[in-house]
């Protein structure tokens, strides 16, 4: 059976209901949530550009996101900009630093990648806390209040809300443009089989950087937000392992190398997370942790592809049952 | 005399960390495959050794032995129950199964036995001796000579034996050793089982002469994943030069730098040698 609407429509049903969520649900703690949610999406949806669809699987993009969290932050503390100036000084340095990992790397098998990946984002990591200019262990601050709109500090979540959601159309805009573009066949030809792909003229190591500098640039900005909105980061909530860990299961809980993978997986896991938290208390985060481990090696065990690719599996068959019927 | 002790101390915890090593790189040569999870088969190796000190007593040899089997026993179930499927998945399942089961079996511990450093009770092999003016404690030096000795044993194991000869055949071409009578997937899991007993011996040596918590493992995998780029991918012995250099290394930064500089240092050497070296500083081109 044929969907009975078409699938534009389906995604502006999904705007409009991400447009009303926090006017329906006007709640703190709920506004808190969708924003958490939203920045979750945001990662993910970067993550998943060089991790799902050129299939180079980082577990160290922290690197990225606490880059561009301290860039903002630090022209704040040293020159009194807004943090919004730091957006462009972010991307740029996470650029550089997916062309220093992504050079050599990218001529070895995926595993390579892999481990460069986590080393150099614990090795950011560890730096950086020692690191005075960029305040060491104790980590920056923003401005503790507003001087004008283009500081980003809002009392109000609604502000955070929809600017996160504007950034969060433009990653997935981007990534749906290059799915139809010459660039998304050359991704998906590199993460299905790189020998097949370089025998038919596509320039394997240059795909994958482009699409590794594009991640990086996207993560970057998710960082700044993060920034912006918390106005405070410290070097274990900007490149701590845990914020890596995030964005993998993120997206490969929804379905890695799929538009709405990431949408989904983020749908699942926040409103989850916050539940453990709040059931289980500060000791929560712990439980937390030992929730996704599990999750992890189940979907690596059993669903590599993600809920998303096993709903597209199960979804003919129920519908053939409901035809018959 | 300092620096001698500080040269001395480096290569003794370098000799664990070339033990540790030549699991996951007897794993890579194997299979082309990266345990993410090692490092926390060393920090349950080292927990491992603490229940059996504290709960049924007995000595350094009681307590490293059976922090081998228990972690020889968890790598073969890890191997047949995950390892197996993912094997000839996509990379992704690959590299997500172990590095979603080192969080599991991290936060596990940091679960059950809390966050706060703790250490063996004092045993046989505490207090210090005084070799040529070096003063070193006993524990370190047992522990890094037996770590040498060990893992000596399975470089001679892979290369001298009738079982190692099999392993290295489903190394070399799975198929043709399938043709000769060998079963590839008992070798395989014959690796992981080794891989994870020589980490979980590491972790209760390491035990013996250093305190610990559950998020040693962390640091260990990345100290494993420089021996193993150091000594070259899939090499034992590379992995016990790598592994005496590595510490070296992290023992003199440590005392000229400053001891929060030792894991920047070797971590940098990580990234340089992907740089320059990517086969590894023993390795083959």
């Amino acid at each position: 059976m044929k969907s009975s609407f078409p699938p534009y429509l389906r995604i502006v049903l999904l705007a409009a209901a991400l447009l009303a969520f926090p006017l329906v649900f006007t709640g703190a703690f709920y506004r808190d949530i969708g924003v958490t949610f939203l920045l979750a999406a945001i990662s993910a949806s970067a993550w998943n550009i060089v991790g799902g669809y050129a299939g180079q699987v980082s577990v160290g993009h922290s690197m990225f996101f606490g880059v561009g969290a301290y860039a903002p932050l630090l022209l704040y503390t040293l020159f009194g900009w807004p943090p919004i100036a730091g957006i462009p000084l972010g991307i740029a340095i996470a650029i550089a630093l997916a062309i220093v990992i992504g050079m050599p790397t990218f001529r070895l098998t995926g595993h390579y990648f892999s481990m460069a990946t986590i080393a150099v984002a614990e090795l950011i990591r560890i730096f950086v806390g020692t690191w005075d200019f960029v305040g060491a262990a104790i980590g920056l601050q923003g401005p503790a209040r507003a001087r004008g709109w283009w500081d980003l500090t809002f009392r109000s979540e609604l502000p955070y809300y929809y600017i996160f959601l504007a950034v969060l159309g433009i990653v997935l805009a981007t990534t749906a443009f290059i799915e139809r573009r010459r660039f998304g066949f050359y991704l998906r030809a590199v993460k299905a089989s790189e020998r097949a792909a370089r025998s038919l003229g596509v320039s394997v190591r240059r795909t994958k950087l482009q699409a590794l500098a594009l991640s990086a640039a996207f993560t970057s900005v998710a960082g700044s937000l993060y920034a912006a909105k918390t106005g405070f980061i410290d070097p274990d909530s900007g490149f701590g392992i845990l914020v890596s860990v995030q964005m993998l299961i993120v997206a490969a809980l929804g379905g890695a190398g799929m538009l709405f993978g990431p949408l989904l997986g983020a749908a699942i896991l926040i409103p989850l997370q916050t539940a453990t938290n709040t059931w289980f208390g500060g000791g929560g985060s712990g439980l937390t942790y030992i929730l996704y481990g599990g999750i992890i090696v189940l979907i690596a065990r059993f669903e590599p592809g993600g809920l998303l690719e096993l709903w597209h599996r199960i979804r003919p068959r129920w519908s053939r049952r409901a035809h018959a019927a | 005399m300092v620096a001698v002790q500080v040269i001395v101390g480096g290569l003794l915890l370098g000799a664990i960390y070339a033990l540790f090593s030549s699991g996951l790189t007897l794993i890579w040569g194997m299979m082309n495959f990266i345990n993410f999870a090692h490092g926390e088969f060393v920090m349950l190796g080292m927990y491992v050794a603490l229940l059996v000190v504290v709960y049924i007593g007995g000595g350094p040899a009681i307590f490293g032995i059976a922090a081998a089997v228990a972690l020889a026993v968890l790598g073969i179930a890890i191997y047949f129950s995950l390892i197996r499927h993912v094997i000839r998945g996509p990379m992704l399942a690959q590299i997500l199964s172990t590095f979603g089961l080192a969080l599991l079996l991290r936060y596990t511990a940091f679960w059950i036995f809390s966050a706060n450093f703790v250490s063996l009770p004092a045993n046989a092999l505490s207090g210090t001796v005084s070799l040529a003016g070096v003063y070193l404690p006993v524990a370190q030096l047992v522990a890094g000579i037996v770590a040498i000795v060990l893992t000596i044993g399975l470089h001679l194991l892979l290369t001298r034996t009738a079982v190692g000869s099999k392993l290295l055949a489903v190394a070399e071409d799975r198929t043709a050793a399938m043709l000769m009578g060998i079963r590839p997937d008992r070798m395989q899991a014959l690796a992981w089982g080794l891989s994870a007993g020589a980490a979980g011996i590491a972790g209760a040596l390491m035990a013996i002469a250093y305190p610990w918590s559950p998020s040693v493992g962390e640091t260990f995998v990345l100290i494993a994943f420089v021996v193993v780029a150091l000594g070259g991918f899939g090499s034992v012995l590379g992995s016990l030069y790598a592994g005496l250099i590595t510490g070296l290394i992290q023992a003199v930064s440590a005392f000229w730098l400053g001891a929060i500089y030792k894991d920047i240092v070797v971590y940098g050497l990580f990234v340089a040698l992907l740089w320059l070296r990517p086969q590894g500083l023993m390795g083959k081109a």
